[in-house]
């Protein structure tokens, strides 16, 4: 594993208005990020969806059994990765059981985990002692 | 949410005044619309210029709107999306669904 090149944690209160908050820095980890040659302006609104969803699904998980919860967001970069993990304590759901949205038969949600999917690298929702983590990894 | 709404030949134009549609604010898009289509302004385009962020719970939001404004025989198309506001329609299919207009001249010419 490499020595990480920068490391933020944050913890906010299970509320959407922090949403923005933790949007933004996903846009200017991006826009500061060393040595990446891609379209630095996609990526910056790819990790500030990354975050804003995975936010949000952490913080309806918590809403729903303990409404006073906290929601844990780390984002660690790395030479050459870029890793977020979002902390929960709900109850927990199985990523792969997790369908596609139909692209014909459109619905009003079921998109956050397929933006995620689909603009990261590698998704994963694992149980560990006393929460949920769900963690993408974004090669850069 | 700040909207802003004007009459304009015969179409509701909904100007959204923010930055930035998410989980925070959706919801507050979804009933405004849905409070139109109720009271029978059910043609309706939503002009995006000032946004430059939507996520998944936006998106849902306006396609609330527009199956709401379908079922009354009325329509919401879109104007005025960035480029990254696009691409977010592009990668749900959601550019098949909408019609979304470069300008509100544009969609006046061929909604009217």
């Amino acid at each position: 594993m490499c020595n990480p090149v920068l490391q933020i944690d944050v913890i906010i209160p299970t509320q959407t208005k922090y949403l923005d908050l933790i949007g933004n820095i996903g846009e200017h980890i991006a826009k500061d990020l060393d040595n990446f040659s891609g379209d630095r302006e996609a990526l910056a609104y790819h990790l500030n969806l990354v975050l804003t969803e995975a936010t949000t699904n952490a913080i309806k998980h918590a809403t729903l059994t303990t409404p006073k919860d906290t929601v844990r967001v780390t984002i660690q970069t790395q030479e050459n990765a870029l890793i977020i993990k979002v902390y929960d304590h709900g109850q927990g759901f199985d990523l792969e059981t997790v369908p596609l949205p139909d692209f014909d038969q459109p619905k009003e949600n079921g998109m956050g985990l397929y933006f995620i999917r689909t603009l990261m690298d590698s998704v994963t929702y694992t149980k560990q002692d006393d929460c949920n983590v769900l963690e993408i990894i974004k090669y850069l | 949410m700040k909207l802003n709404l004007e009459r304009k030949n015969g179409f509701n134009i909904i100007f959204v005044q923010e930055e930035r549609i998410d989980a925070h604010n959706s919801g507050e898009l979804k009933e405004y619309i849905l409070h139109l289509v109720e009271h029978g302004d059910v043609n309706i385009v939503v002009q995006l210029e000032n946004v430059r962020f939507i996520d998944s719970s936006g998106l849902g939001a306006l396609l609330s709107g527009y199956k709401n404004a379908a079922a009354k025989s009325g329509k919401l198309a879109l104007a005025c999306c960035k480029q990254q506001v696009l691409s977010m329609f592009e990668l749900t299919r959601l550019n098949r669904v909408f019609e979304i207009y470069t300008d509100l001249n544009e969609a006046f010419e061929n909604e009217t």
